[in-house]
């Protein structure tokens, strides 16, 4: 099974689609939804079919392509999924399903909008499958940049200022995460302490061990540039501006996959590199965790925007990912990834809705809503589905995800963990606080014109609602294979102490 | 056995997901699915509960759910699902089924042309599996999951008619308070899994009492034991349960009442081996069973709403409730919880009737209701003397079981306050009667009987507000061979007994309380006026609910909310402000370098000259010797 090039077609498919789209003229409408369509059915049916196949007994790299490239130099274009990326191939197809669907009826420039969407689409895949450390960081930057055109173009509310700092914070990140990958190929590439050979290849890298200080000053780079796509406080600043900037799709990447970019790459790179760097640092990525999880929602907490209030809420939930990266067990770890896929889901749910509203109503104000719920109740129970996953409620996949990491925390660092823990119940104030001023109320007539969502608006909220319900229902369904991912990790640094000083 | 815990549990699921996605547009069809599943689930329990009786030893199968291996000295997570069956979960299965069927019953005719009639029959169906999910959970971690599940179902059904802002309010309130309790079970439960590496209660009940001293322990049970606060609604977490009646009225007394505010004390009663090996945290829920039996008492004397009157009764009735599981009687509890759920869903019922018929909820606006209403005013007589604990009446045994319970364990402050707070819930009951189902009609005040949907369930948890009392009666024990201490119980099984003393004692009290309720609201000889006068402060203290709901206002607008304000501000003043500054400085210097580019030939030769000229210079350090040392 393991011989079928699914991931090569994968990656191809948004681009072929992308490809495609460029060909045909602007006008023919249905035929630009078409191909969005196939390309991303595609993707997803053979994301599926790679997950079910997937031999979880194994675990371990499966379906591996390798394509030489540049092979003076190491870099090949290889590629492979564990149980650490394979989800989070799923989730990115998942979600760019669910966004064709929400982008069904977009009117303005809809072929450009589709092939840039297909461009970042592509760039995610290429990083979760990449094993060669320069092609990794390439796809990051292919994945970024579409993003700007997205954000300036079809966005709205300041959208030239927010696409302007959302590329300036993600290309600073990129270049400080570029200085520590030059430094590991020159480490590599020294026959004393590493291999002797020109390589990006990340497992071979993995079989150095780099000198503790390497480590430490290596870890702290990847710590502070992929920490920016995570985000880490205090460099978060970029994402509630682009994210409320960006288009609904487009948030909706933004939140699902795009933020889940930093922290793989911090678990495939920084702690699967340097396990011992990760050790010293650990305590104060979980700081700088509880930080993220208490202190933005506290802020997500006086929002007067609804797409604010999701996006502080996003970087809220990304203090439970990085507390448990932080951890540095099975558990924790377990729960990080299976958090970056929850929460992925969960927002794109969350984003959709709030779209849909917008795209209505024409506003996002919170104050000019009230008793939607009267008009529209479907969109009330996919706002409060979200909202519910949100706040950890069980029987949602996030509470299983949030579990874990707490879990995990818990025996690492109690007080920091309590702190971040707390976090539940600030979600729970504010996710409530939002949902009774939009939804509860009597009905206001000023939204009598607005129709509840039906037909194709439908698609993604009952398919991203389905995945938050059914694997918190039985999280076997993916987290047995993420913990064959995330244990040969876990197990490089089981021994390590956590902390230290220079 | 475990088959039918299984399918008892399930069967409302499939009412929920049947109405939710299928019948919702009939109305009739909704509520008869919901009613068919709650009576499979009743006649399930009733199997499971006989089965019991015959065979204590019960049953227990769970699988695995989830598993995250231990790694070097990290522990993993092992968590399962499961199915426990013993007298305990048996019983509260059938007094769950048993008030959810019945309730169900008496919505058809309160919820009559609602327009969200198959939205509340979901809701309720949603809500009994997930209370019948916890009844028979096998551990911790599954227990803490429809722990929530429940606190959703009561958010939804408190918040019904959401069009109402104060029933929204009501629900948010609900929620958040039950969260931040429920913040400190999780965390309990989490630091339990550290300690003895499973949640599973069977596993921990042999592995507990091997555990040695230490700080971990009574920490552990501590801070779970914040969770049946919150959910229970013990001070200081009571303050949602009162305005949780913004719900419908049958809610009320099925959620609010009778079963999920209950659930704290099953809770306790579950994980009982983890409580009683740590005395402090014991002593401690006797004693805040006791203040808030006494507190929410001491409200309810002044309330006017009939629905909080019953409310605040609920509080105190469940700090009884903790108080006898605190004086280390876990039998005394479960009776009185059994019978509370009958006689409160009695009285709950019977305010709803009232309130159905009249619009009105302010006792004072009403008057003369016994002879509009005969069958509710018997009715709720019935309830209000079983929970005086009037002999023979159920509450009669199951309170008198906590005084003696407090007494026997040495506790004589609290069997003294049970029964000031025997005397006061006497007293604001028959309050209430004299005045809303004696005196003279109020005019303009319509009421009606209400129809037979609605009159049955009261009947039928009248007769057993009446004689449920009985199975922990000696009289029971002696013509069956058992009673309810003997079934339901820690440690040794207890024998049911009469104190004719605590008997006597309780009945006077309860009977003094009554007498003094008859002469200032039946015969009007003292005016209640003039007693609220004579005691001003104490009456406004009591009339504000010691004021507990200002002070968290105040916490959440003065110190959260202005919390998150300043935190916006230092996001977007200092954070935004040191990027934006790198970002200026970046173009600022680029401004000024730019200044060199200046186009002019001589500049440029002149910078030239002078880089050559140092170049040249430093090159011939060595030349030139010890001259620019």
């Amino acid at each position: 099974m393991s011989g079928l090039p699914l991931l090569p077609a994968i990656l191809l498919s948004p681009f072929a689609g992308a490809l495609l789209l460029a060909l045909i003229p602007e006008g023919r409408k249905s035929a630009i939804r078409a191909i969005a369509l196939v390309s991303s059915s595609f993707a997803l049916a053979l994301s599926l079919a790679t997950m079910i196949l997937y031999d979880r007994s194994l675990a371990g790299m499966q379906f591996v392509a390798r394509i030489p490239w540049v092979g003076n130099f190491g870099i090949n274009l290889d590629l492979g999924v564990d149980g650490l990326s394979l989800p989070l191939v799923l989730l990115t197809a998942i979600i760019l399903f669910a966004g064709v669907f929400v982008t069904w009826r977009l009117e303005t420039r809809s072929k450009e909008f589709f092939i840039y969407t297909l461009l970042l689409v592509g760039g995610v895949f290429g990083v979760f499958m990449s094993m060669d450390l320069l092609v990794l960081f390439m796809f990051i930057e292919i994945a970024v940049i579409p993003k700007y055109v997205l954000i300036s173009v079809w966005g709205s509310t300041r959208k030239e200022y927010a696409a302007m700092k959302y590329t300036m914070y993600l290309l600073a990140g990129s270049a400080i995460s570029l200085v520590a990958i030059i430094a590991i190929f020159a480490y590599a590439h020294d026959p004393a302490r590493g291999l002797g050979v020109w390589t990006f290849d990340l497992a071979s890298l993995s079989t150095i061990h780099f000198d503790a200080g390497f480590q430490k000053f290596a870890f702290f780079l990847m710590l502070a540039g992929f920490g920016v796509l995570i985000p880490l406080f205090p460099l978060h600043r970029w994402t509630p501006d682009g994210h409320s900037a960006a288009p609904t799709a487009i948030s909706m990447l933004l939140a699902g996959v795009i933020m889940k970019l930093g922290g793989y790459a911090l678990i495939r790179v920084g702690v699967g590199l340097f396990p011992e760097g990760a050790a010293f640092w650990a305590p104060l990525i979980a700081v700088l965790a509880a930080v993220n999880a208490v202190y933005i929602a506290f802020v997500a907490m006086v929002q007067k925007d609804l797409k604010f209030v999701v996006a502080n809420s996003s970087i809220s939930h990304m203090g439970f990912v990085l507390i448990g990266i932080a951890s540095l067990n099975a558990a924790s770890m377990d729960g990080a990834v299976a958090q970056m896929f929850a929460h992925g889901i969960m927002a794109a749910l969350f984003f959709a809705v709030v779209g849909l509203i917008y795209d209505k109503a024409h506003t996002r104000a919170i104050a000019d809503f009230g008793g939607l719920a009267h008009q529209m109740p479907r969109v009330a129970a996919a706002f409060l589905i979200a909202g519910l996953a949100s706040l950890g409620l069980p029987g949602m996949f996030n509470f299983v995800a949030e579990f874990a990491v707490f879990s995990g925390a818990m025996q690492v660092y109690p007080v920091i963990s309590v702190i971040a823990i707390s976090s539940v119940v600030l979600t729970a104030i504010y996710v409530l606080l939002v949902f009774q001023r939009v939804f509860f109320g009597p009905r206001n007539p000023r939204w009598d014109h607005l129709s509840d969502a039906r037909g194709v608006e439908m698609v993604p909220i009952v398919l991203l609602a389905a995945v938050l319900i059914g694997l918190g229902l039985y999280p076997r369904l993916i987290m047995d294979t993420i913990t064959g991912g995330v244990l040969p990790i876990v197990q490089r640094i089981a021994s390590l102490h956590i902390g230290g000083t220079f | 056995m475990v088959n039918a815990a299984i399918a008892l549990v399930l069967a409302p699921l499939a009412a929920f997901i049947l109405i939710a996605f299928m019948t919702r547009r009939t109305e009739a069809l909704s509520a008869m699915v919901g009613i068919v599943a709650a009576a499979a689930s009743l006649v399930l329990s009733i199997g499971l509960l006989v089965g019991v009786l015959a065979d204590p030893a019960g049953a227990h199968e769970s699988i695995k759910w989830l598993s995250i291996p231990a790694i070097g000295h990290f522990r993993g997570l092992e968590i399962s699902m499961g199915v426990l069956v013993d007298p305990l979960s048996a019983t509260m299965c059938v007094i769950v089924s048993l008030v959810a069927f019945l309730v169900m019953i008496y919505s058809l005719g309160y919820m009559k042309g609602d327009p969200g009639f198959s939205r509340y029959y979901a809701y309720l169906s949603l809500f009994a599996f997930s209370m019948l999910g916890l009844v028979v959970a096998d551990n911790y971690f599954q227990t803490f999951s429809f722990w929530e599940l429940v606190g959703l179902c009561s958010y939804l059904l408190i918040g019904f008619w959401f069009e109402k802002k104060s029933a929204a309010d009501a629900s948010r309130k609900a929620f958040i308070t039950n969260r931040w309790a429920d913040f400190g079970f999780m965390v309990g439960v989490l630091l339990l899994f550290q300690l003895f590496g499973s949640f599973d209660f069977t596993e921990l009940s042999t592995v507990i009492p091997l555990a040695k001293g230490g700080a971990m322990l009574p920490l552990i049970a501590a801070l779970i034991f914040i969770g049946p606060l919150g959910k229970s609604a013990q001070f200081p977490f009571h303050v949602w349960l009162p305005d949780a009646m913004e719900g419908p009225t049958p809610v009320s007394a099925l959620i609010h009442a009778a079963t999920m505010v209950a659930a704290g004390v099953y809770l306790i009663a579950r994980g009982f081996i983890l409580f009683a090996s740590v005395p402090a945290v014991m002593e401690g829920m006797a004693y805040i069973g006791g203040f808030t039996a006494l507190f929410a008492a001491s409200i309810a004397l002044v309330q006017k709403d009939i629905k909080r009157i019953l409310a605040y009764s609920t509080l105190s009735q469940l700090g009884y409730m903790f108080m006898a599981l605190g004086v280390g009687s876990m039998s005394a509890g479960m009776f009185h919880l059994t019978t509370h759920a009958f006689f409160k869903a009695l009285l709950f019922l019977g305010a709803g009737s009232v309130i159905h018929a009249t619009g009105e909820q302010d006792i004072f606006k009403m008057g003369g209701l016994g002879k509009k209403m005969r069958i509710t005013a018997w009715a709720f007589t019935i309830g209000a003397l079983a929970l005086s604990g009037i002999f023979p009446l159920a509450g009669f045994w199951s309170k008198d079981e906590i005084l003696l319970a407090s007494l026997r364990s040495g506790h004589v402050g609290l069997y003294v306050l049970g029964l000031g707070v025997a005397f006061m819930t006497a007293f604001y009951m028959f309050r209430l009667i004299f005045t809303a189902f004696g005196g003279a009609s109020t005019e303009g005040l319509r009421a009606h009987e209400s129809g037979p949907a609605m009159a049955i369930p009261l009947l039928v948890l009248a007769a057993l507000s009446v004689v449920a009392g009985l199975i922990g009666s000696p009289w029971f024990e002696r013509a069956f061979g058992f009673s309810f201490g003997s079934f339901i119980f820690f440690g040794e099984g207890e024998k049911s007994r009469l104190d004719l003393t605590t008997a006597a004692i309780s009945s006077l009290v309860a009977v003094g309380g009554i007498g003094l309720a008859w002469i200032m609201y039946g015969k009007k000889l003292i005016k209640a006026e003039r007693v609220a006068a004579a005691f001003g402060p104490a009456y406004r203290l009591l009339d504000h609910k010691f004021y507990i709901d200002e002070i968290y206002g105040w916490i959440f607008a003065r110190v959260m909310l202005a919390g998150g304000r300043a935190f916006d501000w230092i996001d977007h003043k200092v954070i935004d402000g040191l990027f934006d500054g790198l970002g200026a400085a970046t173009r600022a210097t680029g401004r000024k370098l730019r200044l060199t580019q200046s186009g002019r030939l001589q500049g440029y030769a002149l910078v030239i000259f002078g880089a050559v000229a140092i170049a040249a210079l430093a090159l011939s350090t060595d030349l030139l010797g010890g001259l620019l040392k």
